[in-house]
């Protein structure tokens, strides 16, 4: 490639939290302010326009989500200046075993799969348990459009443009005790919606789950998604609300959660229940710990020409190390794989 | 047998080895309308080597399936086909290996290198295609002649390499073993007839 862009948040570029926190408020004003200036105008709020051809499916989520959506901001602090993969192929290329093993299964089996209305229970080691609506759970919080990258343990990459809010900040609301240490995800089970649940092949046992330390899940750049590309998630990309956590490898970032649990252990997860020698906990991208059957220190970004494969070398934390870095400060990354 | 009768004419029989010879390019020929469709998804490149790969595997064990095939239904006629059916295999194997080096790694000798000693199911995927490599160019008729006895000696390496190709796939196993179990049940049988046959004797 001629022109090298930046692709890697530098630290000046991080914004300091509280900045950060007065922003929104100060959008969040100017945006009330602008919707009633500007009636009958575009919605100055629509700042976020992906190109999505008409012939491709869109996913405009549930009634109630939509103002939410529409409202959303990039947040240029914790976004790549990359450019993002076309939403054709972040939406036909996905891993959600639940639908299949192929990287098509999703896209065609997951179209009918019910979203909406959709609750998520939050247990624990928590000051405020119980079942939520989604509604209820995304309520309080202002969506922000992130651009992040995204690797695969299977050695390819994709940049990903997504809606969500910090985990940190749902969190915050329901209030862990000082017991908690990790949070623990499940993914929904379904098996009449979800065919591979329903399969005697299957390696995994239902349902997906995932884990991350409580500082981990507590890290800005942790994201829980509600959208991509400007609209909700595609059930195939693991609707209504998914986890993204970019200096992992992508199994990590579960889907379709409904249940969010605070623990004092850490979590079983389920990549490392299968073979544990393979998948770690803490799954960091990293170049120099090979998968073994995959070797990591190169990745395809898709979408990949066939006659000159886009091959990049592939960066510690996928290229977020000054954000995540001192969180495993004194680890020995080959044991914590 | 009646299962001859259809193609018991000349004109049938050259009408049989031309559909056997053109119906394995078929899935080729399906890549190649995909690709100008541009219908090969997201990963065209993971794509066409696993298809590749896969035809390789289909072509291999229908090569070691003309002799059960054979004595069960008593086709005769298909003894004919098994060193075509081989060379499909092997042409598949060879196709695999092109897109792999060309759409995988774009012929990057470090990155060649790297995987051939870091992913094991590689290294015996490379092993069952040099294994099938020798058998392959001496798959012709004068060749057959020149070696004598010791051509079915070489020729009996199909049992290691199908082995081999087995572990290649089964390495690959993530979230479903579907069908790895169905293509090792089928091996099972057809190697598992051969040791049968052995102990008749």
């Amino acid at each position: 490639m001629l022109i090298k862009k930046p692709d890697s948040i530098k630290s000046s570029q991080i914004t300091p939290e509280s900045i950060y926190r007065n922003r929104r408020q100060f959008m969040k004003a100017g945006l009330g302010l602008a919707a009633v200036s500007s009636l009958g105008l575009p919605s100055l709020a629509r700042a976020l326009e992906y190109d999505i051809p008409a012939d491709l499916p869109q996913y405009p989520g549930p009634e109630w989500m939509r103002a939410q959506l529409a409202a959303a901001v990039r947040n240029d602090a914790f976004s790549t200046t990359e450019e993002p993969a076309p939403y054709y192929n972040a939406i036909t290329h996905n891993n959600f075993y639940e639908f299949g093993t192929d990287k098509r299964d999703p896209v065609r089996k997951a179209q009918d799969f019910q979203t909406d209305p959709w609750t998520v229970e939050i247990a624990g080691e928590v000051a405020k348990p119980g079942k939520y609506n989604l509604e209820d759970i995304l309520k309080p919080h202002a969506l922000e459009d992130r651009i992040y990258r995204l690797r695969c343990v299977e050695a390819w990459s994709m940049v990903i443009p997504w809606l969500g809010f910090p985990l940190a900040d749902l969190i915050k609301r329901f209030e862990p005790t000082s017991k908690a240490k990790f949070v623990r995800f499940e993914t929904l089970v379904d098996k009449e919606q979800m065919p591979e649940q329903d399969s005697i092949f299957s390696t995994i046992d239902w349902p997906y789950v995932e884990g991350l330390r409580l500082d981990e899940a507590m890290n800005p750049l942790t994201l829980m998604a509600v959208g991509v590309y400007g609209n909700a998630l595609p059930p195939q990309n693991g609707a209504p609300l998914r986890l993204v956590v970019p200096w992992k490898y992508g199994f990590k970032s579960i889907k379709s959660i409904v249940k969010i649990e605070f623990v004092e252990e850490m979590p079983a997860s389920s990549w490392n229940i299968i073979a544990p020698g393979e998948y770690g906990f803490f799954a960091n991208v990293n170049p120099e710990v090979d998968h073994p059957r995959w070797s990591q220190a190169t990745e395809r970004r898709l979408p990949s020409s066939l006659l000159s494969p886009n091959i990049v070398d592939t960066k510690p934390y996928n290229g977020y190390g000054e954000e995540v870095a001192q969180m495993y400060k004194g680890m020995d990354l080959k044991k914590w794989y | 047998m009646v299962l001859n009768l259809p193609f018991s004419s000349v004109a049938q029989m050259r009408l049989r080895w031309w559909l056997l010879f053109l119906l394995p390019l078929w899935p080729l020929a399906n890549l190649l309308l995909l690709g100008f469709g541009n219908d090969l998804g997201t990963d065209p490149a993971k794509f066409i080597v696993d298809e590749m790969g896969t035809w390789s595997i289909n072509f291999l064990w229908i090569t070691l399936a003309i002799t059960p095939v054979r004595h069960f239904f008593g086709w005769g006629w298909a003894l004919k086909f098994r060193r075509m059916m081989g060379l499909y295999a092997l042409f598949y194997a060879v196709l695999h290996l092109l897109a792999f080096a060309t759409f995988l790694i774009g012929w990057r000798s470090d990155l060649f290198f790297r995987e051939l000693t870091e992913r094991p199911y590689i290294v015996v995927g490379a092993l069952a295609l040099i294994i099938l490599i020798p058998m392959g160019i001496t798959s012709t008729k004068s060749m057959m002649r020149r070696l004598g006895k010791r051509w079915k000696t070489l020729h009996r390496w199909i049992y290691p390499a199908s082995l081999l190709v087995m572990l290649h796939f089964i390495w690959q196993i993530r979230a479903s073993f579907y069908e790895q179990l169905i293509y090792g049940l089928i091996l099972a049988v057809l190697l598992g007839y051969r040791l049968y046959l052995k102990y008749q004797k």
